[in-house]
Parts: structure tokens; C-alpha cells; sequence
């Protein structure tokens, strides 16, 4: 298995070739993307400035990449290919089996570590856009999860219930001065009722029809929240959303105030470090449900739904009501993830309910792998925790000028880590599929033989 | 109809049209209680349109499909229950059921029809326990208490799981996956498939087991074994086969009548051996009109 053996040399001139086919292309495609930029002048024109420095350096680096690839890479790709796949080594199975004790245990003690390193000030910010933002995508990757997953049904318009629950709480809140408790349930309610709704009309399309009638049904929510003006102020939004009470405490200054109560100096962390619990707890609920309904027949039908629908039906399986409850199961979760952003910002509008929030739910469960509730949690905290951490880089402005701005890169980067998955992974990164039951051993399916669904 | 007491599925002038084709024109037949009925003829004669019929995936353009549980005399209640337009009408003892009336679900779910498909029709990401509990879906459901109980994790449910296990079990047993029982559906091997189908299907309890050309592409052992198990399914469980088939061995060999359809017409009902003698069908399976069938049988060696 020498380096050479035929179909294993290196072939220069090849891939000298190749990186100049790239460098070009690169070109083509950079030249406008980043060889011109337009600016407004002192004067308030828009005037066309060229970058050829900064064009080159792209096309340059990718080039290079391109060449280093073929080089180097490709070889070495093809050598491993040839030799015989060894076992998971020790350390991994080991680390396989505790990394869910261990993933639990740090988002349970993840307010205490950030408060321990962060200090008191500067840990609303590390617990709030990270801990609680995370964990709302999380839930709602969880709750698409069933939908997508486990049922196969693509639903391009999930963020319809996110905001279904969401305006659910902020206007009985309002109106009706109910708690966040009572909320809570009776948003999951409304936003299953409201998938339900969904389901019926769309039972009998497959596929591509699904999803572009999902997709209408989640603009049509948003479009009737713009412009429904009486009910929900439009564009607006409504404002002063009730805040959830510590069981009727609330997280003020006054003397009531859940700082006075049990003595301690008034800080906005408290309140924050009580959401972070609540969805923290939301998510593991929606995970426990989710996992149990897996092993339930309802879950199960949902997978052989996903399999093969023909087969359902003629086992005596109702795959009208089948698809119905995948729906309203995950429009429920999305409902209380809604009820609980509304409590959390205190202010909602339909901004909050684009197309792109359920695109970005969407790639969570497929970048996560679909049907796995690991792989979505990582995804979900590689996609959000990433943008996040994309407003922290500070120190990318020493290197590249003050007026650089990372967050700018954010769809760039997406797009190439969604690239560099969809090819090392293509079934995303968990992709085998866990038994539901087992009669002597248990065996990860592989994802060639799991379905996708077809609607 | 004298001899009617043991008659379980009674066709009576089925016809199915898709526009302007008539895929299958006025066939009656009856299958009975305990026997293996075959339904034969050339490709394209009408065969699993008869079968999507019976099993309520197709709707007939006419016709009538009724089957019976239980008590022969509910065979009584047939023009009655056709006329007040009800699908189905049950009483201590006995029951019956128009099957073209019912959806697909219904037919298996309460009238206990259960199928197998032509292309094998797993669920190949599923293991072959996970295929043999979802066949058992609408009992566990019950248990389940439509999943509220089993979200609570109260006892009852995992009672019921413990006994569906056990029953796929026990089929696992008969058609010998037990030691794959946690592989994934896909992974198996085709005989092993087709295997897995007949044992699925029967997980939901039928009185009546369609298959739909179970021997297709199994090699003359594997074949063989099928008829063993078919067999064995009529003889223990007192179970009634409809059967699709090409393989004559097969078709010659297990069942007890044989209903042959060509162009959607039928054009025999009876015996296996009076089958295999009428020049009729002969005719069909050779393509040649009847006069010249002594002919092309005398070229052929037959």
C-alpha cells in the first residue's frame, strides 16, 4: 500500500491545473461580492470603491487551498480509504457513554461556572445571549424534531407556532392579567390547536407541496400578525409583555421584589439566572417527552410514517391522525418556547417571526441529523452560540481594521460550514438512528437504510 | 347457497375502472373459511387491483366485497346491511363487513384483512422487532390509553408492550429471525424480507391474509419453506390465505382453489388440478387463442 502504487501518485501538473480552474472561478465569483464596494462619500453620493488588494488575497487563499488540497489532502483521504475501518477506540466508546450525565450536569451548573469566571456584571450577558438564546433553539429544534425527524413531514413554516404561542401569552397576559403558569399550558394549547389547523389541509400533499404550503401558512401567520393592527399593533408589536413572577415574586426593586424578599441586593441576574432554569427545564421536558413518545406506539408510527407510509396504512394504522398528532405535538413545544421568549423580551413584534427564524430551526435538525435530539442540541448550539461568539471577536479588528465587523460573515459561514457538512456528513452529524426497542442488543441503524420521508 | 356456510370473502361483480380502462370487469368470487385461495393469471390481468380492492386501497367503480366473522349465519344479514348503506354490522356470535366501503386502515383495523405488498414494503430503518410492534399499533394504542398513559409511564402499557413482544416473538420463531430480531429491516436478505412481511402482517391478528406474490424471486428452498409456513398458518391459526402467485409450484402445491383472471375477466374458478387442464387458461398463459391451444401445447411438449 506504498505511495506508489498505481492511482496513488500525486499528479502535479493535475492539480497545479485544478487550483488555477478554482483561483479563477473564485475570481468570477469574488469580483462582485468583494472586488467593488459602494460607499457614501462626504457628500452623501454613492460612490463604487475597488478592493483588488483584499480581491486577490481571497482569490489567492483559495487557490492555495485548492492546491494544498490536491497536494496533500486527496492522498491521504485515498490512503485511509484503502485501509480497514478499526473499531471505535476505547477512549470513545468510554466518552460516548458519559457524555450525557456530563452534557446535563454543565447546562445545570452552566449560571454557577459563568458567574465564578465571568463576575457579576458581565454574566447576564453570558447567561442570557448564550444560555437562554441557545436553549430556546435548542426546544425548538427539539419540537421540529417530531415534526421533521420522526414523522418526515417537512415543515418550512414551524416559526407559525413559535409566534402563535408567543402572542398567545403577550396579549391574555396583557388583556386578562393571567400568570405566566397558566400561560404557559394553555399557549401550548393554542399552538397545537393551531397545528392541527395546519395539518388538515395539508395531509394529502407530499414532499415539495408540503413545503411550500408549510412555508405559505407561516407567512400568513406573519402577515395577519402585521397586519391585524386592533388585535396586535402591526408592526409595532405589543410592549410591557408581563415578566414571569418567582411563584408570584416578582424580579423588581421594589420591596416585594424577589431580591428584597430573600435579602439580597437588587441585580438583573437574578431574573436571568430564573429564565435560564425555566427554559432549561422546558427543553429537558421536551426532550423527555420526546424520548418517551418515541418508545410509545404514536412514536413509532411516526417513524414508520417517515419508512413507508403505504406499509402504515395497511397495518391498520390511521396516518390522517397519525400526521395530525406529529403536528400538534410539535406546534405544542414551539407554543411554549413562544409563550416563554414573549415572557422573556417583554416586547414582541412580527420581526421576530421571519421565514429565516424557521430556516434557521430547520438547519439546526438537519445540520444536527434528523431524529437525533444530540445532534440537534449541538447543532443548535453551534449555529446560535456561533453568532454569538461572532459579536465577541474583538481581537479579529487588530488583525483586519477597525471598521471589520464579524457579524457581517455570519450567512458567509454558515453557508460554508452547511457546505463542509452536507459533504462529510451528509445526513447531518448524528445520523444513525436508535432502536426504540430491543430484544437482546442494541444496534445503531445506519443512515443508509433510514428514510428521509416524503412528506 | 347451500354450500355457503364456510364462505368468509364473497366478491360479487367487482369492477374497477381508471378512466377509461377497465382494469377489472365484473369477477365474483368467494374465498373460504380455512382454505388457501389462489387468484392467478398473466401480467396485467387485474390481479392486484382485485387485491388493492378487497384491502381498501382502491375504491371499486362497482361491486361488492363482503366479509364475514365469526358465525356463518351473519352471511343472513348481507342485504340488509347492503341496503341501509352502513359499512358494517356486528352481533354476538358474528359480524360482517362491506370492505369496499371501508378505508384501508378500517379494513385491516376492524374487518382483519392484512396484506403484503408485490415490492416488499418494510420499514427499512427500523429494526425487524420495531417492524413487528408497529403491526400490533392499534392494540398498544389502546393500552397506551392513546399515549397519555404511556407518557406517565403508568404499568399498564408496559404490560401490553410485554405481551406484543412476546407475539412478535413468537413469529420471529416461526419464520426464523429471532436471532435478527435487533438488525434493521433493511439489512436483511430478500427471502428473509418477504419472510419478515408474512410475519408482520399476521402480527395484526387477521382473519384473512392477503399476499401478494410471496414467492416472488426466492430461489426453489426458500420457496418451498414459504409453503411450508403458509400451510402452517392455515393449519394452526385457522387463518384464510388470498394469494397472488406466478409460481405454479407454489400455486399447485398449497392451495385449495384457484381463481384464475385474464384481461380483468375471470375465466375459471375451481379445483388446482381442474385448473391446470382447462384449455382456457392454458390459452391465457400462452397467449394463443383457445382452438389453437392443442396446437401450441403439442410444440411446447406439454
Amino acid at each position: 500500500m506504498g505511495g506508489d502504487a498505481p492511482g496513488m501518485r500525486v499528479d502535479t501538473v493535475r492539480a497545479l491545473r485544478d487550483a488555477g480552474i478554482t483561483a479563477l472561478l473564485a475570481f468570477g465569483l469574488f469580483l462582485p461580492l468583494v472586488g467593488f464596494q459602494t460607499v457614501t462619500d462626504v457628500r452623501n453620493d454613492l460612490i463604487l470603491v475597488t478592493r483588488w488588494p483584499l480581491l486577490l488575497g481571497v482569490v489567492a487563499v483559495v487557490g492555495a487551498g485548492r492546491l494544498v488540497y490536491s497536494l496533500a489532502v486527496e492522498p491521504w483521504l485515498r490512503q485511509r480509504a484503502l485501509l480497514p475501518a478499526l473499531p471505535a477506540p476505547a477512549w470513545r466508546v468510554k466518552a460516548g457513554k458519559w457524555f450525557l450525565p456530563f452534557a446535563i450536569g454543565f447546562v445545570v451548573a452552566y449560571p454557577a461556572i459563568v458567574l465564578a469566571t465571568a463576575g457579576f456584571g458581565r454574566a447576564v450577558k453570558w447567561i442570557d445571549n448564550f444560555g437562554i438564546q441557545i436553549l430556546i433553539y435548542v426546544m425548538l429544534g427539539w419540537g421540529l424534531n417530531i415534526v421533521v425527524g420522526l414523522a418526515g413531514l417537512l415543515d418550512l413554516g414551524y416559526v407559525a407556532f413559535y409566534a402563535v404561542g408567543a402572542y398567545s401569552y403577550a396579549l391574555l397576559a396583557k388583556t386578562f392579567g393571567f400568570s405566566f403558569w397558566i400561560l404557559l399550558p394553555l399557549a401550548g394549547i393554542l399552538a397545537s390547536f393551531w397545528g392541527v389547523l395546519l395539518g388538515f389541509p395539508v395531509l394529502r400533499l407530499r414532499g415539495d407541496y408540503l413545503a411550500i404550503v408549510t412555508l405559505a401558512f407561516g407567512e400568513i401567520i406573519r402577515i395577519v400578525l402585521i397586519n391585524w393592527v386592533d388585535l396586535t399593533n402591526g408592526y409595532a408589536g405589543i410592549t410591557g409583555v408581563p415578566r414571569p413572577t418567582f411563584f408570584g415574586i416578582p424580579f423588581n426593586a421594589e420591596d416585594d421584589g424577589f431580591a428584597a424578599v430573600f435579602g439580597l441586593e437588587f441585580s438583573p441576574i437574578y431574573r436571568t439566572i430564573f429564565l435560564y432554569y425555566l427554559i432549561l427545564a422546558l427543553a429537558l421536558l421536551t426532550a423527555f417527552v420526546t424520548v418517551r413518545l418515541r418508545r410509545l406506539p404514536v412514536g413509532r408510527a411516526w417513524e414508520a410514517l417517515r419508512e413507508d407510509e403505504i406499509a402504515c396504512r395497511s397495518l391498520g394504522i390511521n396516518t390522517t391522525n397519525t400526521k395530525l398528532t406529529a403536528f400538534a405535538m410539535g406546534a405544542m413545544f414551539a407554543g411554549f418556547a413562544g409563550s416563554f421568549f414573549a415572557a422573556r423580551q417583554g416586547f414582541i413584534s412580527p420581526d421576530s417571526f421571519t421565514f429565516l427564524e424557521s430556516a434557521t430551526i430547520l438547519s439546526i435538525v438537519v445540520l444536527g441529523g434528523m431524529g437525533s435530539q444530540i445532534g440537534v442540541a449541538i447543532a443548535a448550539i453551534a449555529m446560535i452560540g456561533g453568532t454569538e461568539i461572532m459579536r465577541e471577536l474583538d481581537f479579529l479588528k487588530l488583525i483586519f481594521g477597525s471598521t471589520f465587523d464579524p457579524t457581517q460573515y455570519r450567512m458567509l459561514l454558515f453557508g460554508l460550514a452547511m457546505v463542509l457538512i452536507m459533504i462529510w456528513r451528509p445526513r447531518g452529524l448524528i445520523s444513525t438512528r436508535e432502536p426504540s426497542v430491543v430484544l437482546k442488543e442494541r444496534k445503531m441503524i445506519g443512515a443508509d437504510l433510514i428514510k428521509e420521508g416524503h412528506g | 347457497m347451500a354450500a355457503g356456510d364456510d364462505i368468509l370473502l364473497r366478491v360479487e361483480h367487482l369492477t374497477m375502472r381508471f378512466g377509461g380502462l377497465v382494469a377489472v370487469d365484473d369477477v365474483s368470487f368467494t374465498a373460504r373459511q380455512g382454505h388457501i385461495t389462489a387468484l392467478i393469471g398473466p401480467n396485467g390481468a387485474g390481479k392486484t387491483t382485485v387485491f388493492n380492492c378487497i384491502t381498501g386501497f382502491y375504491r371499486p367503480s362497482e361491486g361488492r366485497i363482503a366479509l364475514r366473522h365469526g358465525d356463518a349465519t351473519a352471511w343472513e344479514w348481507l342485504e340488509p346491511l347492503t341496503n341501509c348503506g352502513e359499512r358494517n354490522f356486528a352481533r354476538t356470535g358474528g359480524a360482517l363487513y362491506l370492505l369496499e366501503r371501508m378505508p384501508e386502515y378500517l379494513v385491516t383495523q376492524q374487518a382483519r384483512v392484512a396484506r403484503t405488498f408485490q415490492n416488499i414494503r418494510l420499514f427499512p430503518g427500523m429494526t425487524v422487532l420495531e417492524n413487528l410492534l408497529v403491526a400490533q399499533h392499534n392494540r398498544l394504542m389502546l393500552a397506551s390509553g392513546y399515549t397519555l398513559f404511556g407518557i406517565l409511564g403508568l404499568p399498564s402499557y408496559a404490560v401490553a408492550e410485554r405481551t406484543a413482544i412476546e407475539r412478535a416473538k413468537a413469529w420471529l420463531d416461526r419464520v426464523d429471525l429471532t436471532a435478527r430480531a435487533d438488525d434493521a429491516a433493511g439489512d436483511l436478505p430478500y427471502g428473509a424480507q418477504r419472510r419478515l412481511e408474512i410475519a408482520r402482517a399476521m402480527c395484526t391478528d387477521p382473519v384473512l391474509l392477503c399476499l401478494d406474490e410471496p414467492a416472488a424471486g426466492l430461489n426453489p428452498r426458500e420457496s418451498s419453506e414459504l409453503n411450508q409456513l403458509l400451510l402452517a398458518i392455515r393449519e394452526q391459526e385457522g387463518i384464510s390465505i388470498l394469494l397472488i402467485e406466478h409460481d405454479m409450484s407454489v400455486v399447485m402445491e398449497i392451495s385449495d382453489h384457484v381463481v384464475v383472471l385474464d384481461y380483468g375477466v375471470k375465466i375459471a374458478d375451481g379445483a388446482p388440478a381442474a385448473i391446470r387442464d382447462n384449455p382456457k387458461v392454458i390459452a391465457a398463459y400462452l397467449g394463443v387463442p383457445d382452438k389453437d391451444v392443442a396446437t401450441v401445447e403439442a410444440e411446447v411438449g406439454l
